[in-house]
């Protein structure tokens, strides 16, 4: 900067003068800059999707192919490991388990939390409070301290069965530690948690102008009517992205499956949920080709359903016009 | 695919409601519906509390809130119960959550500023980029991460969990940054510059105090997020003395078949007590982050 009398170096001349000699003068070091910045500021980001996000999923690719467990080098099976995948009943298991908890916890919170804010938003006094309450339990879901709550209330000898025995069950089954039942838990704990969603339906809620609901009024439409054709039409791309998001969500349970069952997926594999498979597979037994095609396998489930997600949205979320 | 996913409608949950739909049915109703839920979905932890003040045989037997024998003895037993005191296991919590929010603050700012402010090449595909990492379950890459970190000796050091904060691979808090950073107004950027400032400058400058809530909502869910994991940080520690919270608490139910109830639900309180009080502090930040992003 301080030379700018100097000699012109070509490098200025781009940018000082620009067109002074009309020729093209070679590009400087500004417009090097300049191009320059924007990876500059994506530097950690691009280094983390090499090595942290993209990358390995490229890398699992390969080992999904491959025999690993972690001492010498990964040996190609071709196939193999999908193979074995689709002859195991584990896996059926883990499947199964994954997806009954998915198709009947999603709706139902999401259920929940639509009644709950639809109850919140008619300006009652106490919103913000009612409204931390009813959150509080999406923050905390999903850690051990609640998981292991839960195998106590739920247990044989545990806070349900004291109620239940009081008022009058005789033998009350021991809820996690019954095959029937410990994945109905997982359930309720999934439910509780309907806190999240809730919040983003009364933002939602509030967009909805209320000249709407009068006009609605006027013409004659009763409360129900107004909910099937002012409110649900106008929340539904709400309503969509919660879905997707607690979908994509329930998928990856983990913790509560592995702190409720001390991480067998018992009883009887009925909360084997499909990432508690992984681990065991993975970090078990220490078996890295077969985990990498579990997850990739995973990937493809995650990705599909939200294609359908996405796909199906357009018969019936309302984006206005 | 990943373009489609930004038809998510971010809204604003801060608006304050004009008295709206007047005529109403009693509130007292709805007032009751919600009282009696709430009490419902608090009872469990409201239990848990009480019970941490009870003889451990007193646990199974009384469903009330009000302990009829209180102990203090559960909160000295649990603290000591473990190899090591819950000390050395909540220092180690703090360590990757310190770590962890100090790198997505930076990371996942510098981005966000990339993303909201520069041009550059492919932008719209690369952001796409980072729209399907915020959908992709830590499962798929997990196993491939782990052989990187083992190749690198960093299993049983906090790096696994802290660099990957460091790299942005937090998509959830780019995406919010960049959609806050896009409601600064660009005439602040443009008189910074006329008076000399370059990119870093701005950002620095600019940008980043003009974003405090943004890194606030960023830092809470830092927190907690960080606080209650317990996939990654089960796999990547599995010496007890690199343990974390979560993953001590896992033992005190796995090594016994016959659990402490007390002492085990004593040092659950306080593995929940931080997050309870940055959840009582950052309240307006969670709900509008929630709001703007569908953050659980």
């Amino acid at each position: 900067m301080s030379s700018t009398l100097d000699v012109p170096s070509r490098e200025r001349s781009h940018d000082e003068a620009p067109g002074a000699t009309g020729r093209a003068a070679p590009r400087g070091r500004k417009w090097w800059t300049a191009r320059l910045t924007p990876y500059l500021f994506l530097a950690p980001w691009f280094a983390g999707l090499l090595f942290i996000t993209a990358g390995p999923i490229a890398a699992s690719a390969y080992l999904s192919f491959t025999d690993y467990s972690l001492i010498g080098a990964p040996e190609w099976i071709g196939l193999a490991n999908f193979e074995r995948m689709f002859d195991d009943p584990r896996f059926y298991q883990s499947l199964k388990v994954t997806f009954i908890y998915v198709a009947v916890s999603v709706p139902i919170q999401l259920a929940f939390a639509l009644f709950l804010a639809m109850i919140l938003d008619r300006g009652l006094r106490g919103l913000a409070l009612y409204r931390s309450i009813y959150y509080l339990p999406s923050l905390i879901g999903g850690s051990v301290a609640i998981a292991i709550l839960w195998r106590q209330i739920f247990g044989s000898d545990g806070l349900l069965n004291q109620v239940l025995r009081f008022v009058g069950f005789e033998n009350p089954p021991g809820w996690v530690s019954d095959p029937d039942y410990a994945l109905g838990t997982l359930i309720i704990l999934n439910v509780w948690t309907f806190g999240a969603p809730m919040v983003i339906f009364l933002a939602g809620l509030r967009q909805i102008p209320t000249m709407y609901y009068e006009a609605a009024s006027l013409d004659g439409a009763g409360k129900v009517r107004q909910f099937l054709q002012v409110t649900l039409p106008l929340l539904s791309p709400i309503i969509f992205f919660n879905l997707v998001l607690q979908t994509i969500n329930a998928f990856q349970t983990f913790t509560q499956a592995f702190i409720v069952s001390g991480g067998t997926g018992g009883p009887a594999d009925s909360t084997l949920f499909y990432t508690l498979y992984l681990y065991q597979r993975g970090f078990g037994n220490f078996d890295m080709g077969y985990a990498s095609a579990l997850a990739w396998f995973l990937l493809l489930i995650v990705g599909g359903l939200t294609a359908i997600n996405f796909f199906a949205s357009k018969y019936w979320v309302f984006y206005g016009d | 695919m990943a373009t489609d996913l930004t038809v998510a409608p971010p809204v604003a949950a801060t608006e304050k409601l004009p008295d709206r739909k007047k005529k109403q049915r009693p509130r007292w109703l709805a007032h009751i519906v919600l009282i009696l839920g709430a009490l419902l979905m608090l009872y469990p932890l409201l239990w848990m509390l009480s019970s941490s003040f009870k003889f451990t045989e007193d646990i199974f037997s009384q469903t009330g809130l009000i302990p009829e024998r209180v102990t203090g003895q559960n909160y000295p037993d649990g603290w000591t119960a473990l190899p090591r005191d819950f000390g050395h296991y909540i220092w180690n919590s703090l360590v990757i959550v310190v770590g962890s929010i100090i790198g997505n603050l930076l990371a996942c700012s510098l981005a966000a500023y990339a993303f909201a402010r520069l041009d550059f090449k492919f932008k719209k595909f690369w952001f796409a980029v980072m729209l399907g990492t915020m959908m992709l379950p830590i499962h798929v890459v997990i196993v491939p991460q782990y052989i990187l970190f083992s190749e690198l000796e960093w299993i049983n050091t906090y790096w696994p969990l802290i660099v990957p904060k460091l790299l942005a691979t937090d998509g959830f808090f780019i995406f919010l940054m960049v959609q806050f950073i896009r409601g600064i107004p660009t005439e602040l950027d443009e008189a910074a510059r006329i008076d000399g400032c370059g990119h870093f400058a701005i950002f620095w400058r600019i940008v980043i105090p003009l974003s405090v809530p943004a890194l606030a909502t960023t830092a809470i869910f830092t927190f907690i997020w960080t606080w209650n994991d317990f996939f990654s940080q089960l796999i990547f520690l599995t010496d007890p003395e690199m343990y974390t919270v979560p993953v001590a608490l896992r033992t005190f139910v796995d090594a016994t078949s016959q659990t402490p109830w007390g002492p085990v639900f004593a040092m659950s309180i306080v593995a929940l007590a931080p997050v309870f009080g940055f959840f009582l502090a950052g309240q307006r930040y969670l709900v509008r982050g929630i709001a703007t992003t569908g953050l659980k």
